[in-house]
């Protein structure tokens, strides 16, 4: 928390991200993407994109292959499903914890 | 300077034009519909450069002055009675997101029934809202106060409703002394907004605000709605001094005075104060001077502020007195004229406090002349003498009895 | 035609803002603002967007923006292009009016009727999700009929209002209809209408998770199938001239369009409807898209 007064006469907003907090953590599954089928990945350059393009959150990064920006990733999963190749899988938040903590539980 | 002979909408759209106003949006109606005409005329010919927007609706007038004035342009529209409930949500909203928007109320009686005519129910019932609202009596005043009203709008960031009583003044015609317009120019500078709306430092104007205080993403705290609202209530507390000291500049500059939050007439020695606001005033200091020619010591308190109310002016102008006696051109039905409940709440509990007595006159148009509101005054004293000190508003000039 | 691939990469959104998972809108309004190359400022009324727009002192767009009452968008739209005109800033952006269906169809239509009257100088996007989303999901004029809402638990009765061929009656320059699941067809018209003045009105159906019933991955494919089935359809009307554009044109080309019933099953919202109340859907739907198609036939002749 900060200390400073805004010295606002009116409620008056400045663009920031989160501003609905770390909305991550809304999600109870994550999108993850296997490199093998992506055809950007596979074409070695950044075509399709289809990912970036319909993510309504701004949770997708361009690239070869594209990324998930996961702090923010609400886990709606549209970019699973517009996938041509169904290189996106979207994955229980539960099981990607505990692949992250190595298996162990 | 020359003097002209104008109505009171004349000199309204007199004053929105020596302001060089550069929106107006406004919609016709019955009494305020010549102010629109007018300026859409000098608009045609030129001799206005402004945008004009001629809307469908008093919503849409007032939405468009709002936008308007948040891009940071000086803007004017005018209403009356149901134009103004139509619009009782943009008043809101001008007044919450604090814009200088100068507005002009026609004073006119809401239907039902349907009525043109003269009262002030209209703006009386939006005095909550966060405006201020000053009252004219003549129509120099309409102008003089118009103009005034933009300095007082950009000084604080509130908007300012000038009320005028419909035909009483709209439609009448009187001798009016029209400034020239670099005269204008030099009491009301051109408007130097800071601008809200920017590309380069976009910002998101009136969002949905929590009850609470909030962190922006760099730790600042900022306010939450209540903080936002007694900011609100500051600067029209703030607005005693500033419509002073504003016409006091205009004073000096113009050579006339018409009063500041509020205006006398046979004050100093007075014992009964007739209180009221706007053009019913001149009527009564008729009846001032009638009831001292009987011998009663009595004087006028206009209102010319009603919001802010004056309350400190208030108390110590009417300290010592007999009696005040108020005269509401309106209601606030289930309960008593708004004027007087205010000056009673601003006298409850200080010391040499007259009594109150209430009148309401003249709603839907119904005369109050001179002769008529002393009679009121008379029976007022009589209750007086008789040892009363509180009573039920007089409803002036009223015929139920007399059809019974 | 835009390609996908191709939009610009400048965003004028960010993320972490208060939209529901899988609401298109924020497929669409990256597109819109996108088109307009983050040189607009936008009004906007109560809706859904006013949530997606943030809560004081935070805001998840980097364009300046206005709210507004309920009523009052298109006259707020009105005089912010009055005022940038009266201060000599009226080039440097685009006045952009964003509204929902109720915001526009119901309580919204005054005002954007007078500004449509008066050709007022700013583009008008109506978000349409088909009720009052932001409120609970209760029905507006553009609820489709069979839907149920809250306020219509047994289905809507009657059909939505056609918003585009109200707009094209006040005779402005540019009307369109598009979806917010294509962003491609959505940029290219807002880029058109950008080198236009006076009113412009664009019309987005804009897919709905939780109002409509169905899964938030499903929001594109909803969408894409409303287009395919014919209850939305993609064109544009300039100077008077229609024309359909985009998947629209193309399942003109091919003749052939899925059942409304395929579209009405992927939703909650259809559930339990009768087998007649599908079918006077379908011939409704049938009706409009002679209608378009003819309209399109006689738009390229002239």
């Amino acid at each position: 928390m900060g200390t400073r007064d805004c010295q606002h006469q009116i409620a008056m907003s400045s663009p920031a991200a989160g501003e609905a907090g770390a909305t991550g953590d809304w999600r109870t599954e994550r999108p993850v993407l296997d490199p093998a089928l992506c055809l950007a990945q596979k074409q070695e350059k950044e075509a399709c994109q289809l990912c970036w393009v319909y993510c309504p959150d701004l949770c997708i990064a361009r690239g070869v292959p594209p990324a998930v920006l996961l702090t923010y990733c609400k886990g709606c999963g549209i970019c699973a499903e517009v996938c041509p190749t169904d290189a996106i899988a979207m994955v229980p938040e539960r099981e990607s914890a505990a692949a992250a903590a190595g298996g162990a539980r | 300077m020359s003097i002209s002979i104008l109505t009171g909408n004349d000199a309204a759209a007199h004053a929105a034009r020596l302001a060089r106003v550069q929106v107006v949006a406004a919609y016709p109606i019955t009494p305020q519909s010549p102010v629109v005409e007018m300026l859409s005329k000098w608009s045609d010919q030129g001799d206005l450069q402004a945008e004009l927007v001629r809307v469908e609706s008093e919503h849409s007038a007032l939405t468009v002055c709002i936008a308007a004035a948040t891009v940071g342009a000086r803007v004017f529209t005018a209403t009356s009675a149901n134009g103004l409930a139509y619009m009782n949500e943009q008043i809101w909203w001008a007044a919450g997101a604090r814009l200088p928007v100068v507005m002009c109320c026609v004073n006119r009686a809401l239907a039902a029934p349907w009525n043109v005519l003269n009262d002030q129910q209209d703006s009386m019932s939006v005095r909550d809202a966060g405006w201020v609202q000053l009252y004219c009596r003549d129509n120099q005043e309409v102008l003089d106060t118009t103009l005034q009203a933009w300095r007082i709008a950009e000084e604080l960031g509130l908007p300012v409703m000038v009320c005028y009583d419909g035909f009483l003044l709209s439609h009448t015609v009187m001798p009016v002394d029209v400034p020239e317009a670099s005269a204008v120019d030099a009491f009301l500078p051109r408007h130097e907004p800071i601008p809200v709306i920017d590309l380069a430092r976009p910002r998101n104007v009136g969002p949905v605000t929590f009850a609470d205080p909030r962190a922006n993403a760099d730790g600042v705290i900022c306010h939450g709605y209540m903080e936002l609202r007694a900011l609100h209530q500051e600067a029209l507390t703030r607005a005693l001094q500033v419509i002073p000291r504003v016409e006091r500049s205009f004073a000096a500059l113009f050579g006339r005075s018409r009063g500041a939050l509020t205006w006398g007439h046979l004050l100093d020695d007075a014992e009964v104060v007739l209180v009221a606001a706007g053009s019913i005033g001149v009527e009564l200091t008729v009846a001032a001077e009638a009831l001292r020619a009987e011998g009663v010591k009595a004087g006028v308190l206009g209102i010319r502020a009603y919001r802010p109310f004056p309350a400190e002016a208030l108390r110590q102008a009417l300290q010592g007195r007999r009696l005040a006696l108020v005269f509401d051109k309106a209601m606030s039905y289930g309960h008593e004229g708004p004027i007087c409940s205010d000056v009673r709440s601003a006298l409850f509990g200080a010391p040499g406090a007259p009594p109150v007595f209430g009148a309401v006159a003249g709603l839907g148009g119904r005369d109050a002349a001179a002769r008529e509101l002393a009679e009121v005054a008379r029976r007022a004293l009589a209750d007086l003498d008789r040892g009363v000190r509180q009573r039920p508003a007089e409803w002036v000039n009223l015929q139920l009895e007399e059809r019974a | 035609m835009t390609r996908l691939v191709d939009l610009p990469t400048q965003e004028h959104m960010l993320p972490g803002n208060r939209a529901c998972a899988g609401c298109s809108l924020g497929i669409g309004l990256r597109s819109i603002l996108k088109a307009l190359d983050g040189k607009a400022v936008m009004t906007v009324p109560a809706s859904c967007l006013t949530v997606i727009g943030g809560m004081y002192p935070t805001s998840s767009v980097t364009v300046p923006w206005l709210n507004v009452a309920f009523p009052g968008c298109a006259a707020a739209a009105a005089g912010l292009a009055a005022g940038l005109r009266a201060t000599g800033r009226d080039r440097e952006m685009t006045v952009l009016a964003m509204a929902g269906d109720g915001g526009t169809a119901d309580i919204g239509i005054q005002a954007l009727s007078g500004a449509a009257e008066r050709n007022d100088d700013f583009i008008y996007v109506c978000y349409d999700n088909e009720a009052y989303m932001n409120t609970g999901t209760q029905r507006s004029g553009l609820t489709p009929a069979g839907a149920r809402t809250t306020t219509t638990m047994l289905g809507k009765r009657e059909n939505p209002k056609d918003m585009c061929r109200i707009m094209e009656a006040h005779g402005i320059p540019y009307v369109a209809s598009t979806s917010a699941v294509f962003p491609d067809d959505v940029y290219d018209k807002l880029a058109r209408a950008r080198t236009l003045r006076g009113l412009r009105y664009v019309h987005m159906n804009t897919p709905c998770p939780s109002g409509w019933s169905f899964e938030p991955r499903d929001s594109v494919t909803v969408g894409q199938l409303a287009v395919d089935t014919g209850l939305v359809v993609l064109f544009e009307v300039e100077g008077g001239v229609f024309r359909l554009t985009g998947r629209s044109k193309t399942l003109a080309k091919r003749g052939k369009r899925p059942p409304v019933a395929d579209y009405l099953a992927t939703q909650g919202r259809f559930k339990g409807m009768s087998p007649e109340a599908a079918t006077e859907i379908q011939r409704w739907v049938d009706g409009r898209w002679a209608e378009y198609l003819r309209r399109d036939a006689a738009g390229a002749t002239t």
